[in-house]
């Protein structure tokens, strides 16, 4: 198996404190109004598409209700992991993890292929042949660093009033600003979503050998 | 572990070099959105169709003394902004006076820091014109909003530097939906300011004060809300 590149490993472990500090202070911002509209506007509860619950401290930072104290945390990470998402990408298209590992090919998209390989997952059997990653894998991580990772960007910026002029078209595009923020939760979910099932395969399949790929880059 | 994560992280907050961190960021957020970004673009503007069916008011929904009570019942004829500060001419505004300056109307998003928002058409004169016929001195460097409410016992105030004083689309509105401004909303004179968050937006206007400095004002970080924690530049 190739080596994490050292470019790599160094944006997995920034992300991961950029992302649990965002999600945890960003579960605290939702708690100052958990509700969520489509449309420009919205502020009546009974508007609301979804109402969700009100998260308890021990997922929130800071650890009580502080808007002001959530939205230090979520602006100032938001920096780093936006940085730190143009850096993963600049670095993946330099030293071709991106084509090698990540991009998939016209053969891997075939019915049968991607059944076998669900059925092998359900199997809990990760032996894959050759290259780094099998398509479920590819998937998962193209969709988070393509899709998942820079909407959230693009969304967390389209709720700021100091951008949204010179993001108007992103956000009409999106729906409105109320649509951005329903999008901006679920899109924080679904990596959410992924997390939990990044750690529990991690965990399935040799945890400490993964772990300690993922810092020293592994054996050749 | 999420607790575990939530104590570290009040642990950074409250060190020094962690809690200028903190700060940093939203100065961060400020520049880069004035680097790449004009600063004097406009916010969206909306057709009359989209206005929202209530604007929601939030904060002080009145100002809660005998004197507020009267000029409400008597439509505010007495009422009067103030000018003052750093300034050349010192004003005292009656309602008459705003009304008779050149007016922008709007219909515009107010978005509250908690998440929600609401759609409504504001009527006022630019805060530009009326900081022109008072003509700042040079050393004027943000501009004070002060209010007739108090919230949890403290007057409400709010600032911004000049950039967002003169920003077009800041207005001291008295209109709302094309009626005078209902007591919720900030009767009579509130101020829209578009390009940053609704706690900006202060209500029940008495005073525009020219200052080179926050420091002396409420507890110095330049707003009621700030000096609770809320960051001064809400345009993030």
């Amino acid at each position: 198996m190739k080596r994490h590149a050292f470019s790599t490993r160094l944006w997995h472990w920034l992300n991961l404190v950029c992302v649990v500090v965002l999600f945890m202070s960003g579960l605290n911002i939702s708690n100052a109004h958990p509700h969520l509209y489509w449309g420009d506007w919205g502020f009546d509860p009974r508007d609301a598409w979804l109402s969700v619950p009100r998260f308890p401290g021990w997922m929130t930072i800071p650890g009580h209700y502080s808007l002001g104290a959530a939205r230090d945390w979520h602006i100032l990470m938001a920096w780093p992991f936006a940085l730190g998402l143009l850096f993963m990408w600049i670095a993946m298209l330099a030293n071709r993890h991106f084509r090698r590992d990540i991009a998939t090919s016209r053969s891997e998209w075939r019915w049968r292929s991607i059944r076998a390989e669900v059925a092998a997952h359900l199997r809990l059997d990760f032996h894959h042949g050759r290259g780094k990653y099998n398509f479920l894998q590819k998937l998962a991580y193209g969709l988070v660093l393509g899709v998942l990772l820079p909407l959230m960007i693009a969304t967390g910026m389209g709720i700021s009033p100091g951008w949204e002029p010179h993001l108007s078209w992103l956000i009409e595009g999106m729906g409105g600003r109320q649509s951005v923020r329903s999008i901006h939760f679920l899109a924080a979910w679904a990596l959410f979503a992924f997390f939990a099932i990044h750690v529990a395969l991690v965990l399935l399949s040799g945890p400490f050998r993964q772990i300690r790929n993922m810092i020293t880059g592994g054996r050749e | 572990m999420g607790a575990a994560i939530t104590a570290g992280c009040s642990r950074i907050a409250d060190s020094t070099p962690g809690a200028k961190a903190l700060a940093a960021a939203e100065d961060w957020h400020r520049k880069a959105q004035r680097l790449f970004a004009a600063r004097t673009a406009l916010a969206p503007e909306y057709d009359r169709s989209a206005i929202s069916p209530s604007f929601r008011g939030n904060g002080s929904l009145t100002v809660d003394s005998d004197a507020y009570r009267m000029a409400l019942a008597q439509g505010f004829a007495d009422w009067r902004l103030e000018v003052r500060g750093l300034v050349r001419h010192p004003l005292s505004l009656s309602m008459d006076n705003i009304r008779r300056l050149p007016q922008r109307t709007q219909v515009t998003r107010h978005d509250c820091v908690e998440g929600w928002s609401a759609i409504g058409e504001w009527t006022g004169p630019q805060l530009g014109t009326i900081l022109e016929g008072a003509e700042l001195l040079p050393e004027a460097k943000y501009i004070v909003f002060r209010c007739a409410d108090r919230l949890r016992g403290a007057p409400y105030y709010e600032s911004v530097d000049l950039i967002d004083a003169y920003h077009p689309q800041t207005i001291i509105a008295h209109r709302l939906n094309g009626e005078p401004l209902p007591e919720r909303n900030g009767a009579p004179l509130r101020v829209r300011i578009e390009r940053q968050l609704g706690y900006k937006h202060a209500k029940y206007l008495t005073t525009i004060e020219a200052v080179a400095s926050l420091e002396d004002i409420g507890r110095g970080e330049g707003g009621y809300w700030e000096d609770r924690g809320y960051q001064w530049y809400a345009g993030v």
